[in-house]
């Protein structure tokens, strides 16, 4: 991973007084409004707020902003029938023509055995590969949601609260494999504490704005409070 | 091993296709007409230009054919309700399975020796197998209603009193919308009748296929298909008691034929042709029994079973792969709006041709073969459960970041919707089995073709041991098929039996 640092100023992507609003089915989503951001190359930020300020929201419209982003959505979106393995093996789907991606449905290559093997153990679900994740629990699922994001072996990811449903420990270790195989890292989280040991940037939103922009260094928890 | 749910599914499919490519080498698949190609455009042409010019016909046609099916289906559900208030008894239950096991087909070609070509059989021939259908689905609705209002009721209230005054009124509504969707059903099994004589749609359309007047072919299956494709706009449970009283207008309870012959149909008609010898002893009797019995195992029983099995188990696979090649064309996770309304009109079409029907074009165009047989059931099948795994994938929500196009189908949406595909596929393979045998009356030497050929020489006793075992076997695969959706852990309300 080469070591980009803010003095570079790279921005991989910028939103000048937009306002977004994201239709998603019947249900109404929130809409922010005059947004500025700009988000460098290297960056870790950590997105704060109330559910339903707008997290999201934010996180969707960088995702179609940006080219193929690791992403990892709060509803992981797996694929309960197939394979633990088949569900990893899907941040790559783009990657291939279709009749090989077939083939691997199928009947998967050692060679992409063993990438994804790599991957599961760092998420400590190597056990469960051939699994279906219908049989799964809610942790576990998250944990292959998390695989297929880091399969993609993107520069940035995107993830909307990717550690909501492992405890404490586990959490710290995973965010730490995410850092280590990401340059950028833009991640919703409920957990301040969470949030303050790995970002360097924290954005918080509140009422669809954005309240607080800042780097982590000038920031202390209790300032994050008028979020809630 | 691992749990593993694709896995599961993935085994089951392979069962299946190795079942049908077991029966491959035994199914006759030539094309036995000259010039398929010739035939083909000729029907096509007939098509394009279709002879209405014999209204009155058509209208008859027309008229006869919706009476049959509604004294049929209305006869059905009176007795269907009556049985099924009783479904909790096996020996209701086996009656069920039994007259519903026996095709339509088969029972009008029972009741056609008794009272003829009458009204009494085109009627009967619907109302008997209708009623077991009717008694399991109506029983299974009964059974399946909300227990808090039986539990708030005295402890020792008889059940008959429970099911009248609390089960019916709470499973009336979904009684309603399956008697519809049988009427629409009976609408097709009353064409169908059509082909062994009855003034049906059917009948017409036979007599001017054989005759090689296609234009005029062509007209008929037009009216039928605009009243099938319409019927969601007259077809309304509110008129329904209206269009029973117009059936009788049209086909009057006085031209309900002559039932003298009925005792002497079970009698004597029936009984195997050994027993009947009155210079035998019993001994001699039961020998001779044992001799006739071995004749029709050898030169019917057993090669009409096999045809029978073999042309299902090759549709059934067939069934299946034209379903998962048809579906995505109504999904939107492939298709936009317009693409989906072409694919809506196909399906719609190939779902509302009897596949008895499609089998009789085929065999015009290829002979006689399996080779119609298997591409009637499976365009038919295919069609409907393409129809029904369609809707379902609608419900199916994609993650933002989801691929698109062979990716999607393969990756996202096919392992989704396998469960529910194995589910209605099980579901047909009853059905499947029960047309197969039916197909033997156009010439494919499955069971059918033997109990007509029966029917043919007036030798009652072999039809009727032939429609036992016919039904025995509908039986058995409807046992399988239940058997193994437990296994598989799916539980759907079957859309038909």
């Amino acid at each position: 991973m080469s070591s980009v640092t803010n003095e570079q100023l790279l921005p991989i992507v910028s939103i000048e007084n937009e306002q977004l609003s994201y239709a998603s089915g019947k249900k109404a989503q929130p809409v922010l409004s005059d947004l500025n951001l700009t988000i460098q190359a290297g960056e870790r930020i950590a997105l704060v707020g109330k559910s339903g300020c707008g997290k999201s929201t934010l996180l969707r419209h960088l995702r179609s902003s940006l080219k193929e982003p690791a992403w990892c959505p709060q509803d992981p979106g797996l694929v309960p029938m197939l394979s633990v393995l088949h569900n990893i093996y899907m941040g790559k789907l783009n990657q291939y023509s279709w009749i090989t991606n077939l083939f691997h449905l199928i009947r998967p290559s050692n060679e992409i055995k063993l990438d994804i093997q790599a991957v599961a153990q760092q998420l400590e679900i190597a056990n469960l590969l051939q699994n279906s994740v219908d049989q799964l629990s809610g942790g576990q699922q998250q944990r292959v949601a998390l695989g297929r994001a880091l399969y993609q072996q993107s520069d940035v990811f995107l993830g909307d609260e990717p550690l909501s449903a492992v405890d404490e420990l586990q959490a710290k270790r995973l965010l730490d494999h995410i850092l280590s195989a990401h340059e950028t890292a833009i991640i919703a989280l409920h957990d301040v504490n969470l949030a303050f040991s790995f970002a360097t940037r924290i954005i918080g939103l509140k009422d669809g704005q954005i309240e607080i922009d800042q780097a982590t260094t000038e920031l202390t928890p209790d300032d994050l409070m008028r979020l809630y | 091993m691992p749990d593993n749910s694709a896995a599961k599914y993935r085994r089951v499919s392979l069962l299946f296709a190795v079942s049908a490519l077991i029966c491959l080498p035994f199914a006759n698949l030539n094309i036995n007409t000259l010039d398929p190609w010739t035939e083909l455009g000729q029907i096509g042409y007939g098509f394009l230009t279709p002879d209405f010019s014999n209204p009155a016909l058509l209208l008859e046609a027309l008229g006869k054919t919706l009476a049959f099916a509604f004294q049929g289906v209305m006869l059905g559900v009176i007795f269907g309700l009556l049985l099924a208030l009783f479904y909790q008894k096996t020996i209701v239950r086996q009656f069920s399975a039994f007259i519903r096991a026996i095709h339509e087909i088969f029972w009008a070609l029972i009741f056609i020796q008794i009272t003829g070509l009458s009204s009494a059989t085109g009627v009967l021939a619907i109302a008997i197998p209708y009623t077991g259908i009717f008694a399991k689905i109506f029983g299974e609705l009964l059974s399946e209603v909300d227990h808090k209002p039986l539990n708030a009721i005295v402890k020792n209230t008889k059940t008959l009193n429970s099911t009248l005054f609390i089960r019916l009124p709470l499973a009336w509504k979904h009684i309603k919308t399956y008697t519809c969707y049988r009427l629409e059903c009976g609408i097709r099994s009353s064409a169908i009748l059509g082909f062994i004589g009855l003034p049906t749609l059917g009948f017409h359309m036979e007599t001017f296929y054989k005759q090689g007047m296609y234009d005029q072919g062509a007209a008929i299956l037009y009216v039928f298909f605009l009243l099938i494709g319409t019927s969601r706009f007259w077809l309304k449970s509110k008129l329904i008691p209206l269009y029973v009283l117009a059936s009788f207008w049209l086909l009057p309870w006085s031209s309900y034929g002559d039932w003298s012959l009925l005792m002497r149909f079970i009698t004597e008609d029936i009984v195997p042709a050994p027993l009947k010898q009155p210079d035998l002893t019993l001994t001699e009797k039961l020998h001779a029994l044992g001799s006739w019995g071995a004749h029709r195992w050898h030169n019917e029983i057993m090669p009409g079973i096999l045809n029978t099995v073999v042309l299902s188990q090759i549709s059934l696979i067939f069934t299946g792969v034209i379903s998962l090649i048809l579906f995505p064309w109504i999904s939107h996770h492939f298709l936009n709006k317009l693409g989906r309304a072409s694919g809506n009109t196909v399906l719609v079409v190939a779902r509302s041709t009897p596949e008895y029907l499609l089998a009789f074009i085929g065999l015009l165009i290829f002979g006689p073969s399996m080779l119609p047989g298997i591409l009637a059931l499976a365009l038919h099948n295919g069609a409907i459960v393409a129809h029904l795994i369609g809707l379902y994938s609608q419900s199916i929500k994609l993650r933002d970041d989801a691929s698109s196009g062979l990716n999607r189908y393969f990756f996202e949406i096919l392992p989704r919707i396998y469960r529910q595909f194995l589910a209605f596929l099980l579901y047909r393979w009853e059905v499947i089995m029960r047309e197969t045998a039916i197909l033997g009356i156009l010439g494919i030497p499955t069971l059918g073709f033997y109990i007509d050929s029966a029917f043919e020489e007036i030798r009652f006793d072999r039809a009727i041991l032939l429609i036992l075992v016919a039904a025995l076997l509908n039986i058995l695969v409807d046992q399988i098929a239940t058997w193994s959706r437990t296994r598989l852990h799916i539980q759907h309300r079957p859309e038909s039996l």
